[in-house]
């Protein structure tokens, strides 16, 4: 009974209704749009760093975090290779790489960079080096003079596709080591850092440049989409020895990203904390005014001996009915916004360089989070019925004589 | 017109606790936008400044072309004579002078590139930090010659520690090979990776031997008395240079020009911040617009007695624009005012963000915030608000024109 009398009661006077209503909408329909313009930047930061080299998990040689150098590769990659066709789900793919510091210079510049020895074919499949070739072609297995560079490096180095570009660096008899490389291809990245710092050659070049036999120095491996690193990491740990192997998830290799993703968590919260007092004053101002109008009403029924507490229960029952009225097309305005925007995106690209420089890219593509969407509404549910105590407490306190004389 | 004036206020108040709790949703929206702005140019403030004082300057005179290519060939020849047009521009608090070369550099067991620097010691540390930020060994002195300071990073790459000696491997400014070998005196760790991963400091005089500089160098690194003061700096100075550098040899370039990066990234803060903004604006208009409306509701019989007694309807507009401008405006200065009192505490006081410093400590930033009270940070946030209220007050007063006053005072 409770219920048919607060649902008619809502309908009674429906443009008040509506006016509560809408502040609600606005309220859950910017809390869940923000969430999902942030995230989306989020996913892209998280995206754009797994890519560029890192994948969602690396194996080092137990030193070479700390010490990068020829020296500390990884000998045994068969072993290495059976412990991954173990642990790995079948969707996932890896590659294994050399990368070593290195000086590359021409006639005119010199600068430092991270020579990056490759098989060009999981490679592609890995990071994005597959597909960001913008001028000349891409390393074949088996090239031993070719080398990709970043479109930026090319332009610092006033060169072009098909010179020349010589590579230093120490070899495992720890002397320095020069080869000769013909550029073959340039790439463009999203960082104009990551165009001036990699340099790609193939694997086989690589070693024979730096004489090493068989050995790697890195193995990166690509989860499919949102999977947890974590829980294979740890399948990986168990197979491959700590003293000579060190596997690290994304999330220790990338701390400055992970401070970034823990600063928009806080940030999405108070936002919605934020939202919600704005709109908190509009529901109570809009609660406390409908409970005023209805004055002689709550009289009357106070007078045929309805109880306060079930007035109380009245207007919260009430409340909650408007709150989930609007929670419900919130959250579907909120949907329909990001599913319009997901298609195009939301276009910085005035300001590209400076996404660049906080790692973000040109289009975001907001993404919506179930947890954001959860959180979102718990806290407006729960604060909004919190703050309607107030108006429903006056009301449960109008004293009937008083209430029937009021006009 | 004194008549509505006082019509107005009385009816404000007719209902109190109505009134305030619109007053409050206003005042709260202006405090937290006062807040918000202030802070956000709190933190580029801090960011700049601490960018700046790292490494970069406010300002640098280089050979044209020399921000791009980082060729040795592109000196600044007479160094002095710059010093000289500085020593007469009053704002400038002070400037030296580095050369750059990037070079390799081996320790017994490893080999790295690296960028050498070659500072002023006595006149780099008025400009940059780099003596605070050394964490092992000392700072170089007046007269120190084949001494270096070395980055965290690069000490560990290459397996050194202070005392340790180096060779570094070079190109001269004329093609000649500069080699020399020196020993390392400090360790320093600016928490900006680039810079502590790949530069080695040693003295200017030596430098400028080693790579046979002939006393020219590369950047003329200026600090100004403050932020502000750049622009009318680099007017003076690029006025200095013209007249001794008729042939455009020599270029000023402000902190701007020199880290674009750090500009577009406080650019794309403020587009977020203005999206934030944005929305908040919205969700307060709507809460208001409510209120206003539901007075208009609650009202009618009021309104429709008004009109049966022959007021007209622009009156009755002018009446409830007054109380809504009112409201807000009372709304408005208390959210300036406790808006303001609270970024002046913080102001005083800074915000710990030690939580997220391994992330600003890459913007240069360490540990603490202080928000940046302004006449436009205090003004930009609550105007937009006195705007968007002021809009969604027209909505109401226009549509009680249409107020039938037989309905209207028959309406419960």
């Amino acid at each position: 009974m409770y219920f048919q009398l607060a649902w008619r009661n809502i309908w009674r006077n429906s443009r008040r209704t509506a006016v509560i209503m809408i502040a609600i909408v606005i309220g859950v329909w910017s809390m869940i749009f923000l969430s999902a313009f942030m995230r989306g930047m989020e996913y892209d930061m998280i995206k754009n760093g797994i890519s560029t080299l890192t994948g969602n998990i690396q194996i080092h040689q137990k030193d070479y975090i700390n010490d990068p150098v020829i020296e500390n590769s990884m000998h045994s990659p068969i072993k290495l290779e059976t412990a991954l066709k173990k642990v790995l789900p079948p969707v996932a793919h890896w590659a294994s790489r050399i990368r070593v510091n290195a000086i590359a210079s021409n006639a005119r510049h010199s600068s430092s960079i991270t020579l990056v020895g490759i098989n060009p074919i999981p490679e592609a499949k890995v990071s994005f080096i597959g597909n960001a070739i913008n001028n000349g072609c891409y390393l074949k297995p088996g090239d031993m003079r070719g080398i990709i560079v970043g479109q930026a490096l090319l332009n610092k180095f006033e060169t072009k596709v098909g010179h020349k570009l010589v590579l230093m660096s120490q070899d495992t008899d720890q002397e320095i080591a020069s080869r000769s490389f013909r550029i073959i291809g340039t790439f463009k990245a999203q960082l104009q850092a990551t165009e001036k710092q990699f340099a790609f050659v193939t694997i086989t070049a690589a070693r024979q440049m730096l004489k090493l036999k068989k050995g790697i120095s890195e193995i990166s491996i690509i989860l499919p989409d949102n999977a947890d690193a974590n829980p294979v990491a740890t399948g990986l740990k168990t197979e491959l020895s700590a003293d000579l192997y060190q596997i690290q998830t994304w999330q220790e290799l990338l701390p400055i990203l992970n401070a970034y993703i823990e600063i928009f968590d806080g940030f999405i919260f108070i936002w919605f904390i934020v939202v919600f007092i704005a709109m908190g004053f509009g529901i109570v101002n809009t609660t406390l005014m409908a409970v005023f109008e209805r004055m002689r009403e709550f009289g009357l029924l106070k007078a045929l001996g309805m109880k306060p507490w079930w007035i109380i229960k009245d207007v919260l029952l009430e409340s909650f009915l408007i709150l989930i009225i609007g929670m419900i097309i919130g959250n579907l305005l909120a949907f329909l916004c990001v599913f319009a925007l997901a298609q195009s995106g939301i276009d910085l690209s005035a300001f590209a360089a400076g996404a660049e420089f906080a790692g973000i890219s040109r289009i975001i593509y907001p993404a919506v989070w179930i947890e954001d969407v959860i959180i979102s509404n718990i806290v407006v549910i729960i604060l909004g019925l919190l703050v309607s105590l107030y108006p429903a407490a006056k009301a449960a306190r109008f004293t009937p004589v008083e209430a029937l004389m009021h006009t | 017109m004194s008549m509505d004036v006082k019509m107005a206020w009385r009816n404000i108040w007719r209902n109190p606790r109505r009134t305030i709790l619109t007053i409050s949703a206003i005042a709260f929206a202006s405090l937290l936008l006062v807040f918000m702005l202030s802070f956000q140019f709190g933190s580029y403030e801090t960011m700049i400044n601490s960018s700046v004082k790292i490494h970069t300057g406010h300002l640098q005179v280089q050979s044209t072309g020399y921000q791009d290519k980082k060729s040795i060939r592109l000196v600044v020849p007479d160094p002095d004579a710059i010093g000289k047009i500085l020593d007469q521009i009053q704002n400038v608090e002070a400037y030296t002078f580095r050369a750059d070369a990037f070079s390799l550099v081996s320790s017994k067991k490893r080999t790295y590139g690296s960028m050498v620097i070659g500072i002023d010691p006595v006149k780099e540390e008025k400009v940059s930090t780099l003596k605070s930020l050394i964490r092992k060994g000392s700072y170089l002195v007046k007269d120190d010659a084949d001494q270096v300071l070395i980055g965290n990073l690069l000490a560990k790459n290459l397996k050194v520690d202070i005392q340790d000696e180096i060779t570094i491997l070079g190109q001269g400014r004329d093609g000649s090979i500069a080699a020399t070998v020196v020993k390392i005196k400090g360790i320093y760790s600016s928490g900006i990776d680039d810079l502590d991963r790949s530069s080695i400091h040693m003295p200017l005089k030596y430098f400028q031997d080693v790579y046979g500089m002939y006393g020219a160098v590369h950047e003329v690194v200026v600090i100004g008395k403050s932020l502000k003061k750049t622009k009318i700096i680099k007017a003076a100075l690029s006025a200095g240079i013209k007249k001794t550098d008729p042939k455009d040899r020599l270029v000023v370039l402000d902190w701007k020009e020199l880290m674009p990066g750090l500009l577009q990234s406080i650019e794309l803060d403020l587009v977020s911040g203005i999206i934030f903004y944005f929305l908040l604006i919205l969700v307060v208009a709507f809460s208001i617009l409510n209120t206003f409306l539901m007075v208009i509701f609650e009202r009618t019989r009021e309104f429709g007695v008004l009109k049966a007694i022959g007021t007209t309807p622009g009156r009755l507009t002018k009446l409830l624009l007054i109380e809504s401008i009112s409201m807000t405006m009372i709304g408005i200065v208390a959210g300036i005012i406790a808006g303001s009192l609270i970024t002046l505490f913080f102001q005083e006081h800074g915000i710990d963000i030690s939580g997220a410093s391994d992330l600003l400590s890459q913007f240069g930033i360490s540990g603490r915030i202080y928000p940046r009270l302004s006449i436009l940070s205090a003004l930009i946030g609550p105007g937009a608000v006195f705007v968007i209220t002021f809009l969604s007050a027209l909505y109401p007063a226009f549509k009680i024109r249409s107020l039938n006053p037989v309905e209207a005072m028959t309406y419960v």
